[in-house]
């Protein structure tokens, strides 16, 4: 077992003067939350960074795996150790930088001697490694200044360590440390994204969906449940809050003209997110609108709809375009689920030509005529909550499988 | 007077597991649990559908972890034949635009080669890639018959007939450093006996279900990245528009079952494959009119070997007679009375070309199995050549 440990740099964490000592707890939580089916990590927190103490080829590969979703890393290196002795010191180069064989880099060796007993000096030790490993791989260049590539070798007391590699982190700050917000998930391609991007700023989510069966499927639903589990990946639960929305968008349906109906559903839905957001006191709702990309989100829209709460509304794509929204969602891994082709709430009842400019006293005039009050309340009291990652709950399938 | 058989006259030492294998219990177990349970169409939208199509998801994960894949890459088909005529009208089809020129070797499975001739007859210009006499193309030759217009390469791991290995990872090398040709990989007798998955390099992978203790009628397609060919069977649009046609889930949960069985088993089975692969090569060693076809250097669950002057169908009888089940060299080809090609291609002896016998282990046999059946090969051989 040569690879010992994970050395972990904080992001922005670094900056952030009293409140350090809180995020570091919080990255620490949510590092080990991530990893919670492995076994126990040992973490042990320094000034500036953190190592994870690693047991197993495959305990590494697996937190390599993870650790670049966890946000408030802005990288990571695995550290690999050997004893104080000169000719394994050598062997363990060779292995460190054997991943970067293939390709010509430049490249130099740094070594830090805390063991002040260890018989050779640090530019002794430099200059012995570095011309085993140049002679091994043909491929590296010395460069003193800003080499692509660094080997730091630290010789400690107890031991010698190694590392080579800097993997990207995901950057942001640790979940839970900016508080916690709702998000509309409807299952689309944007609403998982503005999810990512306000926890990528340590925003902790709910989501909530509004469900409209007959009129949308099973399928659609399983769909939402899928994304709601895909951002749990980047290091916090999320809990799913899926209302049963059918009586009040036939009531929609029924009492407001066609062209406008559009604006009434999101006016409902945002006093259902709005109650919601409440009841779990979360302090703003996060959408994944984007200006101009439909009917119901140009700048009038927007305002028609707003116009029912105070709460701050998030909208971390408002100036993205979509094809910016699709290149993150595929780099997070959500774009896959998002074009299964199920018909959600949104897309049931469309009308042919929406109003882009909604009058916010048209639309208002209208609602007055129905007490949408006790069907909201209605709404938000039948609503069906599911937490993700899902405990382990008996797997029917198993055996099967 | 009639012979009264007893169970023990059924009693037989399998040794055709490379033409098809017994399906484990567990598999025809779970096989009947799921098309009691989980009979619905997975297209269907109410519950019963979705729960069907969950359970097929399922499934796809697991075979795309086994190879080091998405599950959304994997492509159930009705075997290995349909998966590699798929592989090779599908991807030549969708990629003209890369040219019209293929690589294939001269020992490739009928399905390979069969629908590659038929593209030759539509103008595809196709590179057989020779062998030497232990079954392996030269890499050197491969390196110099890739062209820019090479839009195809289609290399099987393990020879069904001999068990020759191709080295796919270097093969991957020089068909992603030196052309923008797809490499496509029949793994059908490799799968569970040696190592291999998408982290050897390769773009398309076939794996057939029945020589993996699954059933009969299944198999799989898969792809590295996200699947882009042209389907050849239209219909409905299932699995993703490539292969239409109602996903049998039952036969293809329990594909995955014996997918992630041969994969946990792989390594041990390979070590006991090489005893049995031992010790077969030891008795057959003993005899001078016997020449080994199969060699060391081949995968360790094939053992193929010829006797001299002897045709093969009257060593398999008489081994059938001592309770040993084998075959002529593949299964496909024996009841045809043509020459072997893979022979051909190895340049075997005349006079051993038709004594060719097959001897291929599976995951079932026992130590004492292969005991008795080494007796009795040994017995079968010395009568027939009157030594």
């Amino acid at each position: 077992m040569v690879w010992k440990e994970i050395l972990i740099r904080y992001g922005e964490l670094s900056t952030k003067g009293k409140n350090k000592m809180d995020f570091v707890r919080r990255l620490r939580q949510n590092i080990r939350y991530s990893c919670a089916d492995l076994p126990p990590l040992t973490i042990r927190t320094e000034h500036d960074r953190m190592f994870i103490a690693i047991d197993s080829e495959e305990m590494k590969e697996e937190l390599v795996k993870r650790l670049p979703h966890v946000f408030g890393i802005q990288s990571f290196s695995p550290v690999a150790s050997c004893e104080k002795d000169m000719e394994q010191m050598k062997m363990l180069a060779k292995y460190v930088l054997k991943q970067y064989e293939d390709t010509t880099y430049t490249f130099k060796v740094e070594v830090k001697r805390t063991d002040k007993k260890f018989p050779l000096q640090s530019h002794a030790i430099q200059r012995e490694i570095g011309g085993t490993v140049l002679s091994t791989y043909q491929n590296l260049k010395v460069q003193m200044r800003k080499p692509a590539l660094e080997l730091r070798i630290e010789v400690r007391l107890d031991a010698v360590y190694m590392m080579a590699e800097v993997i990207q982190g995901a950057g942001g700050m640790p979940i839970g440390s900016n508080g916690r917000s709702l998000l509309m998930l409807s299952g689309g391609i944007d609403s998982p994204v503005a999810g990512y991007l306000m926890m990528k700023r340590g925003v902790r989510i709910d989501a909530i969906h509004f469900f409209s069966p007959p009129y949308t499927s099973e399928n659609s639903l399983e769909k939402v449940r899928d994304l709601a589990k895909e951002l749990t990946k980047f290091g916090a639960n999320v809990r799913l809050h899926i209302i049963p929305f059918t009586e009040i968008q036939l009531k929609i349906k029924e009492e407001v003209p066609e062209n406008i109906s559009m604006t009434t559903t999101r006016r409902m839905m945002m006093r259902v997110a709005d109650k919601v957001r409440e009841e779990i006191s979360a302090l703003a709702i996060v959408t994944g609108e984007s200006l101009g990309q439909v009917a119901s989100q140009t700048l009038d829209s927007l305002t028609a709809i707003n116009a029912v709460t105070t709460t701050p509304i998030l909208r971390p794509l408002i100036s993205y375009d979509k094809l910016e929204i699709i290149d993150i969602a595929e780099r997070i891994g959500t774009y896959e689920t998002s074009i299964r082709p199920y018909e959600d709430c949104c897309t049931i009842f469309t009308p042919a030509n929406p109003k882009t400019k909604p009058k916010l006293d048209k639309v208002e005039h209208f609602e007055e005529k129905t007490d949408y009050e006790t069907l909201i309340n209605r709404a938000v009291t039948n609503r069906e909550i599911h937490v993700y990652p899902e405990k382990q709950k008996e797997d029917k399938f198993a055996s099967l499988l | 007077m009639c012979k009264i058989l007893t169970r023990d006259d059924f009693k037989v030492i399998y040794l055709d597991n490379s033409a098809t294998t017994r399906p484990y219990q567990d598999v025809l177990n779970a096989f009947v649990t799921i098309n009691e349970q989980y009979y619905a169409n997975p297209a269907s939208i109410h519950e019963k559908g979705v729960e069907a199509n969950q359970l097929l998801t399922r499934a796809r994960e697991q075979i795309g972890e086994v190879l080091h894949t998405k599950g959304e890459h994997i492509i159930f088909t009705s075997g290995g034949t349909e998966s590699n005529n798929l592989a090779i009208f599908g991807l030549t089809e969708q990629h003209q635009h890369i040219g019209k020129h293929i690589i294939t070797t001269a020992i490739e499975h009928p399905s390979v080669l069969n629908p590659i001739a038929k593209l030759a007859e539509q103008g595809y210009e196709v590179t057989y890639l020779a062998v030497n006499k232990e079954g392996q193309i030269s890499l050197k030759a491969l390196q110099q018959a890739l062209r820019k217009d090479t839009v195809l390469v289609s290399i099987m791991h393990v020879n069904n007939e001999m068990g020759a290995i191709q080295p796919i990872q270097a093969i991957a090398r020089l068909v992603k450093t030196q052309s923008r040709a797809f490499l496509h990989v029949d793994a059908i007798q490799s799968f569970g006996k040696l190592p291999i998955s998408f982290q050897d390099g390769m773009d398309v992978m076939t794996v057939s279900g029945h020589k993996i203790h699954a059933l009969k009628g299944t198999g799989i397609l898969a792809f590295a990245n996200r699947p882009l060919l042209v389907p050849q069977l239209l219909g409905g649009g299932q699995e993703h528009g490539l292969r239409s046609g109602t996903v049998a889930v039952a036969q293809n949960v329990v594909l995955a079952k014996a997918m992630r069985i041969a994969k946990r088993e792989q390594a041990m089975n390979e070590m006991k494959y090489r005893k049995y692969q031992h010790q077969l090569m030891e008795v057959l060693g003993c005899f001078q009119d016997v020449q080994m076809i199969s060699t060391k250097q081949c995968a360790p669950h094939i053992i193929t070997f010829s006797i001299k002057e002897l045709r093969g169908e009257i060593i398999i009888n008489a081994l059938q007679k001592e309770g040993v089940i084998a075959s002529t060299s593949s299964a496909c080809s024996s009841k045809q009375q043509t020459e072997s090609h893979v022979l051909q291609a190895l340049k075997v002896d005349t006079a051993y070309r038709k004594g060719v016998v097959r001897l291929s282990l599976g995951s079932l046999l026992t130590d004492e199995e292969i005991q008795q059946a080494c007796h009795k090969i040994k017995q079968v051989i010395a009568s027939l050549k009157g030594e």
